[in-house]
């Protein structure tokens, strides 16, 4: 059980022919052969940094030097200086990131439901919905961040609906507040919510609700007992696709936040790039990963969707 | 509406119940009765409405007209989940995120019932799986998912089960004893069951009763005896089992006996095994009821006979040998002859005559299609 097999929900397929051995095991090699290039492309692109990184969070600055200049080192309190000094920041970028999840899932399931299961049998409405799910993705990332933040500026008709109905004080806002960061961060992962609980509850064999309905269950009863949780692996998948990145995320908190909204990822890129420290950088980014693994981990857990998968 | 502690077994009535898809009707005006505690089956080529019938029975599909009435309360309004009524998925439906034994307690828990897996377990038992309970269903074999299935649907003491083409996806040989299991089970609980199948040795082996159903109405309802025995059209004639149709018209009428001319033969059949006593009619009889007469042989008391004809086939198998005989201005007959004495006692290309009691033959309406209902190699296995 690992992560990777809850992203892969798909059928692996993974079997082998019942073949003579002989050809098996050359098919075997093959296989490696064709597997090289992704083994070399990850040796280059992704161990060789991370190996980088966990060496650079131990450097410690060369005395008398110039800024950003590290002498190679075992200084372990790097980490402890780190976090520390960062803690709130690694705090509320989970936070911000288990909101963002979510409300997520609040809105991507319904969405996936509908396509998936209400348009069952209309192909085009089936494709349009479905376009309409991916199409944020022809602009810019940042680019759509920054039409969020002309949408929840002060004087735009958002937030003047909001504070004539009253959800928001006459003198409220929204715009550079933790409340803009949560919501630029849902909208931003979305697609990456919806469309592995399509590709789910796509497959939900529409006996199983006939047989929910026969054995006395009614829409929402087949629902909860059935449908959910059919659908978990498609859950999993998507939960771990938003949390994952938004809790890494900088670019919604810098353009949708303040200083009292800042987030991890937003702290290593200033370590880094701005003061060129990059020994906390690198320590933060080691801590944020590690921290990221032990909690999917104990998520996938937890959701013991082991034999759906 | 019938309350959720539906007494086990009620009669069940479909009166004038129609179902259109897109206009085109699937069950056209069809009206009959389960009575209570029954094996009934519904008999059918594939398309042919039984399916459709099945599920309007369940509440799966709404009838575009007509009314379904279960212990005497009408349900044609109800939802499928509030109907006393369970049943078998020809697919099984099983749920794969629950264990075997949680399948079957799945119907017990909606309803509140009390010790909702105590009586899974029991239903298990009825099965013959209770030491599959934990298992999940995709780690059981067919027969055993079906066995799994009919004891989820079973579990809940429904007041009619059921089953749509259960055994078909199961083997030969299984399906041979799942069939002898079901008549059990239905025996033990009492319940009534409304099976649909294609395969007609199926339907006369389990059911008392027997609807053959063509092209979205029932063309005959009976026991399996009587319709084997007396079919009232060329469709039942040639679905359940064979028949020899021969085009004839009706030349003497009157009294127990109706005479028919059948290409220049004169041939007698009883009046009240005649759908229609004058003009043009089937003379039908089943090829296990043909005896050839060998050239000299005495022809036996109370017997049609045409011919002769010249043997054009002689198959053995076994239990019986199965002949076809060409008979000039009638067409080609086939023969079934017990293998009472051992061997093929007819070699191919003889002249014989074939004989049949009168009180074997049949007539139906001489505007039916001869080859009606004739199975279709590839639907027949």
């Amino acid at each position: 059980m690992s992560i990777v097999s809850a992203l892969g929900h798909g059928q692996g397929g993974g079997g082998t022919s019942p073949a003579v051995a002989a050809p098996r095991r050359r098919a075997r090699g093959g296989a490696y052969l064709l597997l090289a290039p992704g083994i070399a492309y990850l040796g280059l692109f992704f161990v060789i940094p991370v190996v980088a990184l966990l060496v650079t969070s131990l450097y410690v600055p060369v005395p008398g030097g110039e800024v950003g200049q590290f002498a190679p080192a075992f200084e372990w309190r790097n980490y402890t200086a780190a976090l520390a000094t960062y803690w709130p920041q690694l705090v509320r970028s989970f936070a911000y990131a288990f909101v963002a999840t979510v409300a997520a899932l609040a809105i991507g399931y319904p969405m996936a439901y509908v396509i998936a299961v209400r348009a069952r049998g209309r192909p085009f409405l089936q494709g349009l919905l479905l376009v309409l799910v991916i199409a944020p993705f022809f602009t810019s990332f940042i680019l759509r961040t920054i039409a969020w933040k002309q949408i929840l500026a002060d004087e735009s008709f958002v937030v003047s609906a909001i504070r004539a109905v009253g959800l928001l004080p006459p003198d409220g806002r929204l715009t550079a507040t933790g409340f803009a960061v949560v919501a630029g961060l849902t909208y931003n992962f979305l697609p990456f919510m919806t469309l592995p609980i399509y590709a789910n509850l796509e497959r939900l064999d529409p006996r199983m609700l006939e047989a929910g309905a026969d054995l006395y269950a009614d829409g929402p009863t087949t629902f909860r007992r059935v449908t959910l949780p059919l659908s978990l692996p498609g859950v999993v998948s998507g939960t771990l696709l938003t949390f994952i990145p938004a809790s890494g995320d900088f670019v919604n908190s810098v353009l949708l936040g303040n200083t009292s909204t800042t987030m991890i990822g937003q702290v290593v890129d200033s370590r880094f790039f701005k003061v060129s420290d990059y020994p906390t950088a690198a320590a933060l980014s080691v801590v944020l990963m590690v921290a990221i693994l032990v909690l999917v981990i104990a998520y996938v857990r937890r959701a013991g969707t082991e034999e759906l998968l | 509406m019938a309350g959720p502690d539906a007494r086990s077994g009620a009669d069940l009535v479909l009166d004038r119940v129609t179902k259109e898809f897109a206009g085109v009707p699937a069950v056209d005006d069809l009206s009959l009765t389960v009575p209570a505690g029954s094996f009934f089956a519904l008999l059918g080529p594939s398309g042919c409405g039984k399916t459709t019938t099945l599920r309007m029975v369940a509440g799966l599909e709404r009838p575009s007209d007509g009314r379904i009435l279960i212990g005497g309360d009408d349900v044609t309004h109800t939802r499928a989940h509030q109907r006393p009524v369970n049943t078998v998925f020809q697919s099984y439906a099983l749920f794969p995120h629950l264990t075997v034994l949680e399948n079957v307690a799945f119907g017990l828990r909606r309803r509140r019932e009390p010790d909702p897996l105590g009586r899974a377990r029991q239903a298990l038992e009825l099965v013959e799986l209770p030491h599959l309970a934990e298992r999940r269903p995709n780690q059981l074999s067919g027969g055993q998912q079906q066995r799994v299935a009919l004891a989820r649907a079973v579990v809940n003491n429904p007041a009619v089960l059921l089953l749509d083409e259960p055994l078909g996806a199961l083997d030969l040989k299984l399906r041979r004893q799942m069939q002898v299991e079901l008549k059990r089970i239905q025996t033990e609980v009492g319940l009534t069951f409304v099976h649909v199948t294609h395969d007609q040795e199926e339907a006369m082996t389990m059911a008392d009763t027997v609807a053959v159903m063509n092209a979205g109405r029932i063309e005959q309802l009976g026991s399996p005896a009587e319709l084997y025995e007396m079919p009232r059209t060329a469709f039942v004639a040639n679905f359940l089992g064979q028949s020899n149709l021969l085009r004839g018209t009706v030349v003497e009428n009157g009294g127990a006996l109706v005479g028919v001319d059948v290409g220049g033969a004169r041939v007698r059949v009883p009046a009240e095994r005649a759908v229609r006593t004058s003009g043009d009619v089937l003379v039908g009889v089943r090829p296990e009821k043909l005896h050839l007469l060998r050239d000299g042989e005495a022809v036996p008391d109370d017997c049609n006979v045409v011919g002769p004809g010249r043997v054009t086939d002689v198959s053995f198998t076994g239990v019986s040998t199965q002949y076809q005989v060409e008979v000039p201005a009638l067409g080609t007959l086939g023969v079934f002859v017990q293998n009472l004495l051992g061997g093929a006692a007819v070699g191919l290309g003889e002249q014989v005559r074939l004989a049949c009691a009168v009180r074997h033959t049949f007539a139906l309406d001489g505007d039916d299609d001869v080859a009606s209902g004739v199975v279709a190699l590839d639907e027949s296995a």
